[in-house]
């Protein structure tokens, strides 16, 4: 367990200034995940935080040591940092069996034969690979091979493991499985986690905090993942982290329009949102509804099956908006054919100055 | 560096500090170690050619130049170049198409056979038709005379230099063109045929255009050969005062024992060389920008075969004949003579005798005392520039530092200096001018060697390193390796065939080479090339022929080995 802090770190490739000012703390034993659309940087502070990358400016503590420091000029190598790393693309060594590539850092911690040999063992029964000791990588799935990958990173520390994108590689259904798994470990273990990826399913699942960063490299909002899946801090946030759809608004006369069109917005809107020039209203698929009457008219453009839900490409006024209905509700109310023109019901609403572009 | 302190208004001399890392380590050594084989070399020529007791001086530059025989032999180098190159160019693609495209029968066998002059040593195959077509006494040219009346040809000439240097170059481009032509997508052919296009409009206008960037990769491979080669222009050339630019520099030496206006001279002249080649790169570098063609194809996919019909029957004869008159006329009249109890001999049976074999195997000590100069030569210098290759390429390829640029630099030089060139910068550097005399002993041709096959070690394990990713690496700094312990537990194991590949790479050249020892070689220190050459000179055809056979022999079955271990690797 250690609590990691960055302080207003910068770091820069030749000319190029990939991260600026950028300060983040983890707590002890939290398993924390720096989300954010590929490339922003977020690889960059992992291998800082690693010691991969010199900073040009900032400091990071592991454990309350200092390990990496511009203005002291100190930067501690990775194989003292005491940390576990698994990578994009597992770097588990091909030239040594699934065995080796867990013994290896027993063997560069001096870590006693027997002993050793005994948790090396115990970790692959815990990923359920007892039955592939002798096999070689090239002998290994791509889920196999991140299970080595995965259990090579936590004989090497007990402090703090850091995972780069490591399910990006996998399918669907070994994905939400290893996800558990991590969960799991990291219970288990009682070890400080610092994940990075760019899937927002991944973040949810696993982590206990989140931090979403933008492709400028710099954080837009941290929270837990309720905390950040219900109230986006802003329109990029909302953005990301699922589907979504932006109308924009407008103040006529005193009264809110959906601009361009002659309906009156139904809600109300919060007084400090109004302010501002340009209104968006933000409102995810799931959560809007049609129906037979309504204030609010759309017309319904294509109906799409995707299996257990139905979408709805429909045109209210100018904009043109994705709904989606679980199919087995769909079954119990009307169906809806392209051509219709029905009713429109928005809930969960949020509003922002902007439509999350960066 | 001037860092003004703002807090006191005074100004403090920092230096940058120099950690010990094992970056900063491989950096230093790979620097001192190329500079002393390499940069030093050339500047002692540079400076001598320009520069009389530390003054600039280009007047015998100048005279130099502009001698009669100088330009003739710059003209002729130019010459045969060009000749060689074009020809060689039309042999190569024309042979490449053939095995890489149509339907002629036993591909396989003629690939295999179309590469073996690659490894032949070029003026061990001049000797060879010297055999053959010498005025007087050429077995094919008698012939001609006891049918006919007169010789048909008299290899002793530019073109029978031209001649021979075409045979023993064209595979450079043979050896481009059918690799692009197996990588290359079919379905670029495919869709031209679907539309209608002819045969040979989908050669014209589809295949041709697309290997364009091999056949210019090929050609000026063959074009920068021919300017720097020596053992050609020299075995055929002599005899009759033809002389290239090599050729002249090595007599121009020679002539004047060793004395050190010669040595000027020869200076000169290698300058003059080295601009012409230097010209002939950037020509190159042109050229290949023109068409970068993205045709590697992923999937493995046969391509269409051209059907020969009516042409099959006379192209292959065509080959065949191509063959054995290029791989196996040669070989068989070497190790035919080689067997003779005495030159102008018929070869038939009872003319042969093992004697010669015998002689330079067992009993005369130059001949052995070659060999095993060879041997040692060759195995040291391919361990060290395995070693130090390995090192630089790492630097290159793996280490963040300023002043890799310099490094790569040092490291490519060689390969467009001629091996003439780098000999007579060996003999300025190590003649005593820093106070250390190695001339006439073993170890000034070891640093020759050294410093010419470098880009060879280094190019080949850059390829290496660039397929061991990173991570693995920083995978095993994370699990607590050291710098250090990272390159020898994971480095070095997944780059450790490569590195064989690049002994054998730097091992068989150097068994095989001629000029740069044949600068060198003191009285005890002749290798199997210098041997060779001297013998022939001397008029002792036959043993000379003879030590040729063992040298071949020893190459070929070298490049079995090597085939060997790299087909292993490519089932792995």
């Amino acid at each position: 367990m250690a609590e990691v802090k960055l302080q207003n770190i910068s770091v820069r490739y030749d000319k190029v200034t990939v991260v600026e000012n950028f300060s983040l703390t983890v707590k002890d034993g939290e398993c924390f995940t720096i989300l954010g659309p590929s490339p922003c940087g977020k690889t960059t502070v992992l291998r800082a935080i690693c010691g991969f990358e010199k900073l040009a400016d900032g400091e990071i503590f592991i454990d309350n040591k200092l390990v990496s420091s511009k203005r002291k000029k100190l930067q501690i190598a990775p194989e003292k940092r005491n940390i576990g790393v698994v990578f994009q693309d597992y770097a588990v060594w091909p030239h040594k069996t699934a065995f080796e590539n867990i013994y290896y850092p027993l063997k560069k911690k001096k870590v006693e034969k027997k002993e050793a040999i005994k948790s090396t063992n115990n970790v692959l029964e815990q990923m359920k690979m007892a039955n592939y000791t002798n096999r070689f990588p090239s002998q290994l799935s791509g889920g196999q091979q991140q299970r080595i990958a995965l259990a090579r990173a936590l004989v090497s520390t007990n402090k703090l493991m850091l995972l780069d994108e490591p399910l990006c590689n996998l399918d669907a259904n070994l994905r939400e499985e290893m996800r558990f798994e991590i969960k799991e470990l990291q219970r288990k273990n009682a070890i400080t986690i610092i994940y990075v990826t760019h899937d927002q399913d991944d973040a949810l699942v696993v982590s206990d905090r989140i931090a979403v960063m933008d492709n400028k490299g710099k954080i837009r909002q941290v929270g837990k993942p309720e905390e950040i899946y219900q109230n986006p801090i802003d329109s990029f946030v909302y953005k990301f982290l699922g589907l979504s759809n932006f109308i924009e608004l407008e103040k006529k006369s005193g009264k809110i329009y959906i601009k361009n069109t002659k309906y009156v917005f139904p809600h109300n809107i919060p007084n400090n949102i109004q302010e501002e020039e340009k209104l968006f209203l933000a409102c995810r698929p799931l959560n809007i509804k049609l129906c037979k009457t309504g204030e609010l008219k759309c017309t319904v453009k294509r109906v799409i099956y995707l299996g257990n839900i139905f979408e709805y490409r429909v045109m209210l006024g100018e904009n043109e908006l994705r709904v989606q209905q679980d199919a087995y509700d769909a079954t119990l109310s009307i169906g809806y054919q392209e051509g219709d023109i029905c009713g429109i019901e928005f809930n969960e609403l949020r509003y922002y100055n902007d439509v999350g572009e960066v | 560096m001037f860092f003004p302190n703002r807090k006191n208004n005074q100004g403090v001399i920092k230096f940058p500090k120099f950690e010990f890392t094992i970056g900063n380590l491989l950096f230093t050594f790979s620097i001192i170690i190329l500079v002393i084989t390499i940069a030093l070399p050339m500047i002692m020529i540079i400076y001598n050619t320009f520069f009389y007791k530390l003054t600039f001086n280009w007047r015998m530059f100048g005279n130099v130049i502009f001698q009669k025989e100088n330009i003739g032999a710059m003209v002729n180098t130019i010459k045969v170049s060009l000749f060689v190159t074009v020809f060689g160019t039309i042999i190569g693609l024309f042979f490449a198409w053939l095995v890489g495209r149509s339907d002629i029968p036993l591909k396989g066998i003629m690939k295999n056979l179309f590469t073996i002059p690659y490894m032949f040593p070029p003026f061990i195959g001049a000797m060879a038709w010297q055999l053959l077509l010498l005025p007087r006494s050429g077995y094919i040219n008698k012939f001609f005379v006891s049918m006919f009346g007169h010789p048909i040809f008299n290899i002793n000439s530019l073109a029978g230099i031209v001649f021979v240097e075409i045979c023993y170059y064209f595979p450079f481009v043979f050896i481009q063109v059918s690799s692009a032509l197996e990588r290359m997508d079919p379905t670029l052919e495919e869709s031209a045929r679907i539309a209608g296009a002819k045969q040979m409009t989908v050669i014209r206008k589809i295949t041709l255009p697309l290997v364009v960037p091999a056949i210019a990769s090929g050609a000026m491979l063959i074009l920068i050969s021919s300017l720097s080669h020596f053992g050609v222009p020299a075995i055929l050339g002599f005899s009759n005062n033809i002389f290239t630019l090599p050729t002249k520099i090595y007599e121009v030496i020679y002539k004047s024992a060793g004395s050190f206006e010669g040595i000027r001279q020869g200076t000169a002249l290698s300058v003059l060389l080295v601009i012409v080649v230097v010209a002939a790169l950037a020509l190159q570098r042109r050229v290949l920008k023109f068409g970068h063609y993205e045709i590697i194809k992923g999937k493995s996919m046969r391509p269409m075969s051209i059907k020969l019909r009516g042409m099959k029957a006379p192209l292959l004869i065509i080959c065949i004949l191509f063959l054995f008159l290029v791989v196996v006329l040669p070989l068989f009249i070497i190790f035919g003579v080689g067997c003779l109890k005495a030159w102008g001999l018929p070869l038939v049976l009872k003319n042969m005798t093992l004697n010669s074999f015998k002689y330079v195997l067992f009993a005369s000590q130059m001949a052995r005392d070659s060999i095993r100069n060879s041997f040692i030569l060759s195995i040291s210098a391919a361990t060290i520039n395995m070693l130090v290759g390995t090192m630089v390429a790492y630097v290159i390829v793996k280490v963040k530092i300023k002043g890799k640029g310099l490094l790569e630099l040092l490291a490519v030089l060689p390969y467009s200096v001629p091996g003439i060139v780098l000999a007579i910068g060996v003999i300025l550097m190590w003649s005593g001018a820093f106070k250390i005399n190695l001339y006439n002993t073993i170890w000034i041709i070891l640093f020759a060697y050294i410093g010419r096959y470098m880009t060879f070690s280094m190019k080949s394990a850059a390829a290496s390193l660039g397929q061991v990713h990173n991570s693995l690496e920083e995978a095993s700094r994370s699990c607590g390796a050291t710098h250090l312990e990272s390159l020898i537990d994971i480095t070095l194991p997944l780059i450790r065939p490569g590195m064989v590949a690049s002994f054998f790479l730097v091992f068989l050249p150097a068994m095989r080479e001629l000029t740069t020892s044949l600068l060198l070689y003191g009285p005890f220190t002749r290798t199997m090339g210098v041997a060779i050459y001297t013998i022939h000179e001397e008029g002792n055809t036959v043993q000379a022929t003879a030590l040729a056979s063992v040298a071949i022999t020893i190459i070929i079955m070298g490049n079995l080995i090597l085939r060997y271990i790299t087909r292993e690797r490519r089932r792995n």
